[in-house]
C-alpha cells in the first residue's frame, strides 16, 4: 500500500519527502490536501516541513486543526506509522499525538545547517535502519525547534525509550535533554526537527537520512 | 460583547524574547528592570451577550487553540 504526504498551505518539503518515499518504496505517495476531510487508504503518513499557515499563533497550531488532521489522528491511533518532520513535528505536538511543544530557539535565530545527531533508538517503523549511538549528519532548518516538556514528561520519555534522536555535542536550539526526535507510547508516531529528506542521496552531500525511508519501506512491506 | 485574552508564558519557562528586551532596556539606560516577559494579546468580538456563557466559550477556545497550556497561561477579560 502507498504512503501519503499531507500538504498544508506553506508546506515546502512535501515534494522532497515524496521523492524519498518513492525511491524507498518504488511507488509515488499520495499527496493529500489539508482541507480534505477524508484520506485514501495508505500504509504510512508523513507531515512534511515548511511553515504551514505562516506559523501564525504558534508553529503548527493552525495546521493541527485542519480537517484532514482528524483523520490523521484516527489512523495514528489505529497504528499507522506517522512521521512528522520539522513543522510536521510541531503539528504532531499541537494536535496532541506527541507530548510537549517546540518553542522559539534559545538564541532567537533561524538555524539552517547540518547537525550531528546521536541515535537513541534502533527499532520501529522509522529507526530500524540505524544502530544505537550511531552518529548521523542531518540538516536542521528551524526557528522553533527548542523542544520543551514538563520534567515528568521528559522522565517518561527517557524511562520508556521514547527519545529517538538527540543532538550530539552542541545543542543548537536549547531543546530540553538535547531532544531532536521522540515517539508516542506505541512507537508508531515519530516527530523530529532534523530533515532526513534533505540528505538522503549521495549527490546531495550525504545519505544519512535515507535509512529512515528504507526502514519505513521495509516496515510497510511486511 | 468583547473578550480580551492575555496569553503569557508560565513561570519557569525560559523567555528568550523577554531576556532580549531586558538587555536592550538596560543598554538604553533603563536600569532596575528585574524581569521582562513577553506575551500575546488576542481580542475577539462575540455575538454572545451572556457573560457566563461567553466566559465558558472563550475558555474552551483558549484550551483548544489560543494558548498551549504546556507552556502558556491565559487570562480572559470580558466587556460590553
Amino acid at each position: 500500500m502507498t504512503a501519503a504526504v499531507i500538504v498544508f498551505p506553506g508546506s515546502n518539503c512535501d515534494r522532497d519527502v515524496a521523492v524519498c518515499l518513492e525511491a524507498a518504496t518504488g511507488e509515488a505517495p499520495i499527496m493529500a490536501w489539508h482541507g480534505d476531510a477524508s484520506l485514501p487508504d495508505c500504509s504510512a503518513i508523513v507531515l512534511p516541513g515548511g511553515f504551514s499557515y505562516g506559523d501564525y499563533l504558534r508553529g503548527g497550531a493552525i495546521a493541527s486543526k485542519s480537517p484532514i488532521m482528524r483523520e490523521v489522528i484516527r489512523r495514528a491511533e489505529q497504528g499507522v506509522p506517522v512521521l512528522g518532520i520539522c513543522n510536521g513535528f510541531q503539528i504532531l505536538t499541537e494536535c496532541g499525538l506527541l507530548p510537549g511543544i517546540l518553542m522559539r530557539n534559545r538564541d532567537l535565530k533561524f538555524i539552517c545547517r547540518d547537525a550531528t545527531l546521536n541515535v537513541e533508538m534502533e527499532e520501529g517503523a522509522f529507526m530500524a535502519g540505524y544502530k544505537k549511538d550511531q552518529k548521523l549528519v542531518i540538516p536542521i532548518a528551524h526557528n522553533e525547534g527548542n523542544y520543551f516538556a514538563s520534567d515528568d514528561t521528559v522522565k517518561e520519555l527517557q524511562d520508556n525509550g521514547r527519545i529517538a534522536l538527540t543532538y550530539a555535542g552542541e545543542n543548537p536550539n536549547g531543546a530540553i535533554a538535547n531532544i531532536a526526535g521522540i515517539t508516542n507510547a506505541k512507537g508508531n508516531v515519530l516527530g523530529m526537527m532534523p530533515h532526513p529528506e534533505r540528505l538522503a542521496e549521495a549527490a546531495l552531500g550525504g545519505e544519512d537520512g535515507r535509512a529512515m525511508f528504507d526502514s519505513l519501506a521495509k516496515f510497510i512491506a511486511k | 460583547m468583547k473578550a480580551i485574552i492575555q496569553v503569557t508564558l508560565k513561570n519557569g519557562v525560559l523567555d528568550p524574547q523577554g531576556k532580549a528586551i531586558e538587555t536592550a532596556l538596560d543598554q538604553l539606560g533603563f536600569s532596575g528592570v528585574g524581569q521582562a516577559r513577553q506575551g500575546k494579546l488576542i481580542e475577539l468580538v462575540l455575538e454572545e451577550t451572556d457573560a457566563v456563557k461567553a466566559k465558558e466559550h472563550v475558555t474552551q477556545m483558549c484550551e483548544k487553540l489560543l494558548a498551549n497550556t504546556v507552556i502558556e497561561n491565559y487570562d480572559i477579560e470580558l466587556s460590553e
